[in-house]
Order: C-alpha cells, then structure tokens, then sequence
C-alpha cells in the first residue's frame, strides 16, 4: 500500500468511527432509541384512546384492511401518549407526519413508540406498508387542541 | 478469442431476455411516478393496476434483469480470461431453468396474481408459481456457477499455481458465493412458509420471521448487484478511459471484494429498526455492521479515481502536475471506440456517490424513524441500484452485444446522451422524493389516486407533497428519455449486420501497484468466517422472532375471506359495513 492508499483507509475508518460513536451516543446516551419489541403486551382486537391521567394517554391503535382504528383521535396539547400498534390482518406501517413516530404493523406482535405532542394540530397517520388495493385509503388523524388559557 | 455458436447463443439469450424485460419494468417505472403525482387517478391504466405495475417495475427490473445478466457476465469474464471453455450442456441447462422461472413469475405478475410487490410479505399472498418461478431462476444462476466456474476455476490454479486468478474472475466468483449464501434465508423462506402457505397446506404463518428471513437476503442481494458493476470498475474502465489505462491497486480490489464476502451479510436488520419482535441491542449491532460494508466503498472510490488519475496523466504529460485540471480530460461524452463506456461510468459514479450518502442515513439506527417507508427509500435506491448497477449494466450490455455480433456500437452518439440524461433524470427525481420523504411522503401507495392525498376533496388532503411528487414525475420521464435513447442504439446494434468469426476482445487494466497478499488467495477461510458471522449474527433475532408472533388464519389471505386484490372493495365500504354490524 502506498502512502495516499494507506491515508485514504485512515479516513475511512475514522469517519466511520465518528459516526458510529455518534450513533451509539444519540441510542444510548439520549436515549433516541428505536421501536423495541414488546413482550408483555398481548395483539389486541379493538383499537381505543385511554386517559390515564390528564396529560397521560395510552392508544391502543389497530390497523385493517384499510383503515386505523380509531380513525380520529383527539388529545390536548402537551400529552404524552403511548402508542401501542398492531395488525389485525396483513402488514401494514405508520407515519405520524410531523413527528418521528415511525412504526411497522405486524400481525402477531405490538410495536411501541411514545411521542409528546406539544404544538397542537392535526397530524395525519399515513399506512405506509403496501397492504392491498385500498392501500392508498389507509389513513387517520390525530388532532391535537390547543390548551385553554384557563388550564395555564 | 472466438465464442463457440452454441455458447453464443446462450449468452444472446441472456442478454436479449433481461433487456426485453426491461423494457415493460422503465415503462412501469414511468406509470408509477405519474400515477403518484396524480397524473393518473385511476386505480389501473390499460387493464394493469398500480400495485401490479409496482411488482413488476421491481421485480424484473431488481431481481430478473440483475440476475440474468450477471450470469450472462460471469459466463463472458470467466470464458475470456482463463480461456476455458464453457460446457454447453451447463449453459443450456441453467439458461432454460431461469427462462422457465421468469415465465411464471412473470405469468403470474401480468395476470394479476401476484399483486405482492418486490418484498412479498405474508400474509400478503400470490399464486404459488411466482414463487416457485423466483426459485427457479435462482437455482438456473446458479447452475453455471457450480458446473462451470467452479471447475474452471480449480482447474485453472492446478494448471497456474503460481499465478494469481484474474481480478475479473476473482471479482465474479466471489459475488456468486455471496448469492450462493444469500439465497439459503430466501429458500427458507419460500419453501417452509410461503409455497405452503400459497397451496394452502398450511393456515398459519409468522409474519416476524418471514420478514427476518426476506432481508436477510434483501440486503446482501444489493452487493450481488453491485459485485459486478465494481469488477467493471477496476477491470475496464481503466483500460478505455485512455486506452493503455492502468488499475491503481490490485490488492485494494481484491481486498474489497473480501470485505464485501464478510460484511454484507451481519446488516440485514437495518431494513427492520421499527418493527417489534426484535431486541433494539442486535438491531444497533447490525446498522454497526452495515457502516462497516461502507468501507469496501470507500476503498473502490480511491481506487477509481486514483486510477483515472493516474491513467490520464501517463496520457497527457500536460496535467501532469494539476491537482483537478486531469479531470477536463476524462472522456465524458467521447464516441471513439470503446470510449462510449466511460459516460456509463462516470454517469453511474455521480449517481452513486448521492446514493452512498443517503444509504449511510438509512443504516444510521435512529435516524431512519424519520425516513423510514417514506420517499426517501425509493430516492436513494434509484441513485444506487437505478444509477451505477443500472448504468453499468447497460453499458455492459450493449458492450458484449456488439462484441457477440462482431460489429461496432450503432447509433453510439444516442448511447453516449443516454447516461447524462439518465442522470439528469434521476437527479431531480431524487431531490424530489428525498424533500418529500424527509416530510413524510409514503413510499408504495398511489397518492394521486381519487380519494387518496392529493384529491383536494379527501379528508387526508396533503398539498405540501404535491409540489415534490410532481418533480418526481419530471425526473422519472427525463429518465425514461435516456433510456429510449439507450434503446435506440441497442435496438440498431442488435439489428446490424453480425461478422461470422467475431473476435471477443474485453477491456482489462493491467495493475500498476501489484501486491502480492497471499492471505487473499485462499477463499475457503473468508468463505467459513463470512458463513459464521452471519449464522452468528442472525441466531439472536431469529430466535427473537420465533417466541411470539405466529398469525393464525389471517382474513387477509384465506378462503373464507379472499385475499382483496382478487375482489376489489373499496375501504369505505368496508368502513360502512362495520359501522352498521356496531
């Protein structure tokens, strides 16, 4: 190996070195993990919202042939929601755009993000895994209100 | 050297049945970015639906048109370089089997019966002879590889044992060992879950494990198709960018190739991040892995460029010391003898060098939650497997066309165009997608359609999209213009005049730094190790996926509640139906 080559590899190796550590770092250290499988949660065939508090949420969501159920969901600005995800047929995906909640719909198994939302809107959840012709279809909303002046 | 008249047949058939293909997947590829920008808003345009146009853009043009010219390309570097000939019996008998294969998938994708696109996840379900066709070409590229090359190749170091394989040679052997591995998840998959499951002799399935075993194939498959597209980048490029070119470093390349073997195997679950069943600790292990499968790359971007360097400036003594002057120099557009060649290359670099960026993103763990299924993926896959492999193998198409018939290229100033618009093309429809995605644009969905995003009447309306699709249509149909021109001049090359002694003659760089590294030699010990680490590192998700997560008779696929594809049903009907049974 010549000098250039051997420079060249050094580069490489610690650009490579870098972004590795910083990947670990942001995984780890910030804990921006991602989704992780979920053992103590059964697949459930009913999707629904539960308030456990008044900023804490859990949503049961549930993706069919082609549609989310539920199809709306409505949650005060600044709640923490667990999101709970599964399939009751084929494999489908979510997006919630506008955040980087970003799960795949597996028959058989749940997948879990947790998310805040804080800046109130209507955020689309797009099916984003080709299930059959209705694919295109596939959508729902989430809407988050705008906190009254009174609760602040 | 002259190419017996049944061996050319074979590699005629190869060639013509690959590129015809291609011809219905660039067509498909056009429909798809029209119907996503809403040019079309129907479900089906002259009886092929969207969804089927979609499997058949992937498909043949990843899996049937890769696969069979790869095979058509081992034939050619194995026959010419160590000068062996090829037994036409094996020749037929693999051509056949991949013909026969890609006349049932391909049954079954124009039939509509196998509506599953290129990833065919269960309980997504297709006729049984799309599998069964995809197994068979499979098992037809391979047939030359054990009865052919494996031979030639152990006769060849018994005859020169002191010699070093050709790096051609070397190059295509270990990319069909890499197949060779790969494809071992891929039977898995098809022969215990999916054919059983398609003939009904099974109702249930785990849809975890089946997506474990497809990307523990669909990953590593991306090197298969890459493999051949570098060997053309150390071996011929070099040699026609001035004619007398030299390769840099032998050892780089060969060094590369090994650490293709070894690391394109422990990635496979950076295509799964956000799916549950999976431990997150084996997911981080694996997007380590696929950081390291970026060296190999690195290495060839050296390689490539210091031997472009170094060949033009033994050419021209005038930019000699230049530090960027000798790039003015590289022949872009030149149609003077083989040097056509080199716009596919560097056309295919250009686009390559995006798509290693953007696929670094993807791998990068955490950072795919936001670009996860979105537009994104397709973007950077077309500057990767749509740019530099496709690019490539066009190139190499047309090359040995023209070498089998004995003719020059016909039309060769369309063929030098037809890369730069290519590129053109794929540039804009990349920054297209890649803004769009980054918003959230889903990736596999007809998002023109009527009732779908970009209908300003549906509840789901997205006009932040629409601007970035729309350039994504732009991009797709400059595209397909240099793909017709490319079309134009293979078409008037295949319709020439053929010579009846052709003379087969393939561009190959002599080394200018030329190491001896001995360690490089032997496969069999890179072969066990890259075996072990991916049986190593694939036992933990596997077992992870196969504790929970068996789907049993799923509505989606089974006889009481058909599969939809086959009886469409719009979703708010079925919406209705299960408000009125509440």
């Amino acid at each position: 190996m010549d000098r250039a080559e051997k420079f060249a590899l050094k580069v490489t190796l610690v650009l490579l070195g870098v972004f590795t550590g910083l990947l670990v770092y942001a995984a780890k250290g910030l804990n921006i993990d991602v989704p992780t499988c979920i053992t103590d949660v059964e697949p459930f065939t009913e999707g629904k919202l539960i308030q456990h508090a008044e900023d804490r949420y859990e949503l049961h969501l549930l993706a069919k042939m082609w549609y989310f159920e539920p199809g709306e969901i409505e949650i005060p600005a600044g709640s923490v929601v667990d999101i709970y995800l599964t399939s009751a047929d084929v494999i489908h995906g979510i997006k919630i755009v506008g955040t980087n909640v970003n799960l795949m719909a597996i028959p058989g198994a749940v997948a879990y993000a947790r998310y805040k939302f804080d800046k109130p809107g209507e955020y689309l959840i797009v099916c984003h895994e080709y299930c059959g012709i209705g694919h295109q279809n596939m959508a729902g909303k989430l809407i988050v209100k705008p906190t009254t002046t009174a609760r602040r | 050297m002259r190419v017996p008249g049944s061996i050319k047949t074979v590699l005629y058939i190869e060639i013509l049945l690959p590129m015809l293909l291609l011809v219905f997947g660039v067509y498909h590829g056009l429909l798809q970015v029209l119907y996503r920008a809403g040019f079309m808003k129907e479900l089906s345009f002259l009886r092929i639906e969207y969804y089927q146009g979609l499997t058949l853009h992937a498909v043949i043009n990843a899996i049937v048109f890769t696969t069979v010219l790869i095979v058509a390309f081992g034939n050619l570097m194995f026959l010419y370089h160590l000068k062996k000939p090829l037994r036409p019996a094996v020749q037929w008998t693999g051509a056949i089997l991949m013909v026969v294969g890609t006349l049932m998938a391909a049954w079954a994708m124009f039939t509509g019966k196998a509506n599953v696109l290129y990833t065919f996840y269960p309980p997504l379900l297709a006729h049984w002879s799309f599998y069964l066709g995809a197994a068979l070409l499979a098992v037809g590229s391979l047939v030359p590889f054990f009865f052919d090359w494996i031979p030639n190749y152990i006769s060849w170091k018994r005859e020169n044992p002191d010699k070093k394989v050709p790096l051609a040679v070397y190059g295509v052997f270990i990319n069909h060992i890499l197949w060779l591995i790969m494809l071992v998840p891929l039977v898995i998959e098809i022969f215990f879950q999916l054919l059983p499951l398609s003939l009904g002799l099974v109702s249930e399935i785990n849809p975890s494990l089946a997506r474990t075993l497809f990307w523990a194939f669909g990953h590593p498959v991306v090197y298969f198709w890459l493999l051949p597209a570098y060997v053309m980048l150390y071996t011929v490029l070099p040699k026609v960018v001035t004619g007398e070119g030299k390769l840099y470093s032998d050892g780089a390349a060969r060094l590369a190739f090994i650490l293709f073997l070894i690391f394109s195997f422990p990635v496979g679950l950076h295509h799964q991040y956000t799916e549950p069943s999976i431990t997150d600790s084996y997911k981080l292990i694996h997007a380590i892995f696929t950081f390291g499968v970026a060296v190999p790359s690195f290495i060839t971007a050296f390689t490539v460029a210091s031997s472009l360097e170094y060949s033009i400036k033994s050419k021209y003594p005038e930019v000699r010391d230049s530090l960027f002057a000798w790039w003015k120099k590289i022949p872009y557009a030149s149609t003077e003898g083989d040097k056509w060649l080199v716009s596919y290359f560097m056309a295919g670099l250009f686009l390559f060098l995006i798509g290693g960026i953007t696929g670094i993103v993807n791998a990068s763990y955490n950072m795919n939650n936001v670009v996860h299924n979105t537009a994104w993926v397709p973007a950077h896959f077309h500057t990767t497997v749509g740019g530099l492999v496709t690019l490539v193998f066009l190139g190499m198409a047309l090359y040995f066309l023209a070498q089998l018939k004995g003719t020059e290229v016909k039309a060769k100033g369309l063929a030098v165009a037809a890369p730069w618009l290519w590129l053109v093309g794929m540039v804009i429809f990349n920054v297209g997608y890649s803004i769009a995605g980054l918003m959230g644009y889903p990736r596999r969905t007809q998002t023109g359609a009527t009732g779908s995003y970009f209908d300003p009447s549906s509840p789901y309306y997205m006009p932040d999209w629409h601007f970035y699709a729309v350039l994504g249509a732009i991009g797709g149909v400059i595209a397909t213009l240099g793909f017709v021109l490319y079309l134009v001049s293979f078409v008037s090359t295949l319709f020439a005049p053929a010579k009846e002694n052709a003379e087969l003659y393939i561009p190959s760089a002599e080394p200018y730094h030329d190491e001896k590294m001995p360690s490089l030699q032997k496969l069999t010990p890179w072969v066990a190790f890259s075996v072990i680490l991916f049986v190593v590192s694939y036992i933990p998700p596997l077992y992870d996926v196969t504790k929970r997560g068996v789907f049993f008779d799923s509505p989606g696929y089974n006889d009481k509640s058909p599969i939809p594809i086959t009886k469409p049903q719009s979703a708010r009907d079925e919406r209705k139906e299960t408000a009125e049974a509440k």
